[in-house]
């Protein structure tokens, strides 16, 4: 056999392998990127600042649903009180659940536009606390939702420490990482998060991300949309509708 | 022939043994383990499990309409629509399950309304919203607002049927007390054809001038020179009129 016919060979080889694995493959990526019927869903949250009224019903509803510690600075989910100032100083304050309501800060005449904004783990799809964890305790489930396992965890707060957007606190009595799971025991059953459960408003929806007909969908459409931190490359899934320019 | 083992020292063939029992050992440990503790996708398959198995604590509204299909019906008629059950109500999985012993609260007293419905700055402007100090102090809410269905306790007046928002605005502004007939002259077409027929504005600074003034006689509210206040500009293109900025001097 010389160089030519050995070569002719192989190619014609490859060609009839790749053909078939091509085909094969194809399928799998479709139903990945589909998410929808009968896919697994990849999931996301919508929140409107135009409609949030800074009720803290949200932040209420989660501590009950999740067990969270009562004291102020335990947080899956908080919102947050933004105020321009009319010397376009900006006065950012957490305001305290409906039951611990924090008081105002600034005088109402040196506002120039105020407005909530709530927040919580933005659940990014290409999270930084799970590429620091050295004992893999978090990680990221095939729809979309980063976890903490917490048998796993170590309690050293190194996720705690690389989340961009402060969403994950030490527990205090377990002294595991804790933080927002969208819900999962109740997105699982087909329940809302409990937080987009008791919105009054509708400031809050859920969804899946790839879902053409939906909440979120119709959301993203209707809005111009962003996500906190965009430049850190972290894929958030949590959606802004009517961001301002001031929230970092 | 003597066997190759008999020219290798004792001491290598004591060693020998240990390390071939450390190396079984390690071998049986390692197989008698469980799998969750040696394949990461198990142990997040447990992990996702005890996760997902969590007791769920608000039952959600569709839950609700099972039996209450009374207030189902009122509330989807009313502003209320879109608020679940458990926004006012509460937590009430456990409801669901023993319906007759464990009945969530229902909040009546004037503090809870205005959690959502208190003036804040930084809610969205047109969202309704009552100064808890001024509006009809000391009495429930619920005794002039039905909460599944929280219509204004009278009809509604003229203007505000429609212009719900700008109702609301001036609410809570200092020009709270005044009537829109008090600037806008509306013709009695405009209820019939609310598009060709259109209500007044007021034209000219002097307009405003009557109250805010040098000249005014009218006690209260701020005075300014009209002459000099505000160059060539109309008010109205500085204070937006339905809610004065302008009002703390």
């Amino acid at each position: 056999m010389n160089r030519r016919l050995f070569l002719r060979r192989l190619g014609s080889l490859l060609l009839s392998l790749g053909g078939p694995l091509a085909l094969l493959r194809r399928p799998a990526a479709a139903s990945v990127e589909g998410g929808k019927g009968g896919g697994t869903p990849f999931y996301g949250m919508g929140v409107d600042i135009d409609k949030c009224i800074g009720c803290a019903k949200c932040m209420d509803a989660c501590k009950i649903e999740n067990d969270v510690p009562p004291e102020p600075f335990f947080f899956r989910t908080w919102v947050e009180r933004y105020i321009v100032q009319r010397d376009s100083n900006v006065t950012v304050t957490s305001i305290g659940t409906a039951t611990n309501p924090s008081t105002d800060v600034v005088a109402e005449k040196e506002i120039l536009r105020s407005f909530f904004v709530p927040k919580l783990c933005n659940q990014c799809a290409n999270p930084p606390c799970v590429q620091v964890c050295p004992v893999g305790a978090t990680f990221q489930t095939e729809d979309g939702v980063v976890l903490v396992d917490d048998k796993r965890c170590i309690g050293c707060c190194y996720c705690i420490q690389a989340c961009p957007y402060g969403a994950r606190y030490l527990h205090p009595e377990r002294k595991t990482a804790d933080k927002c799971t969208f819900c999962y025991h109740r997105i699982s059953k087909g329940l809302l998060p409990a937080c987009v459960e008791v919105c009054p408003t509708q400031a809050r929806v859920f969804g899946d991300v790839n879902s053409l007909v939906s909440p979120l969908a119709r959301l993203k459409r209707m809005n111009k949309i962003h996500v906190l931190k965009a430049h850190l490359n972290t894929e958030p899934k949590v959606y802004y509708a009517n961001l301002d320019g001031e929230v970092k | 022939m003597t066997s190759p083992l008999g020219k290798l020292p004792d001491a290598v063939i004591r060693l020998a043994v240990v390390v071939v029992i450390l190396v079984a050992g390690v071998f049986a440990a390692l197989s008698a383990l469980p799998p969750e503790l040696k394949r990461s996708d198990l142990q997040r398959a447990a992990a996702v499990e005890v996760v997902s198995s969590l007791d769920v604590k608000y039952a959600g509204a569709t839950a609700c309409f099972d039996c209450h299909d009374d207030q189902y019906t009122e509330r989807n008629q009313g502003y209320h629509r879109n608020v679940s059950c458990e926004t006012c109500h509460g937590p009430a999985k456990e409801h669901t399950l023993n319906p007759a012993d464990i009945k969530p609260p229902a909040p009546r007293d004037r503090q809870f309304c205005p959690t959502c419905h208190a003036y804040n700055a930084s809610r969205p402007r047109g969202f309704p919203q009552i100064n808890p100090v001024t509006h009809n102090p000391l009495k429930a809410c619920i005794v002039c607002h039905r909460p599944h269905d929280p219509k204004p306790p009278t009809v509604p007046s003229e203007c505000t049927a429609c212009h719900g928002e700008i109702e609301r605005t001036k609410a809570v502004s200092p020009h709270a007390l005044l009537e829109c007939t008090t600037c806008h002259v509306t013709p009695e077409q405009h209820r019939v054809t609310p598009r060709t027929v259109r209500p007044s504005k007021p034209v000219a600074r002097e307009f405003c001038g009557q109250c805010h003034g040098t000249a005014s006689k009218v006690p209260g509210p701020p005075k300014i020179d009209l002459a000099t206040h505000g160059e060539k500009y109309l008010c109205w293109q500085c204070h937006y009129s339905h809610m004065p900025e302008v009002h703390y001097e």
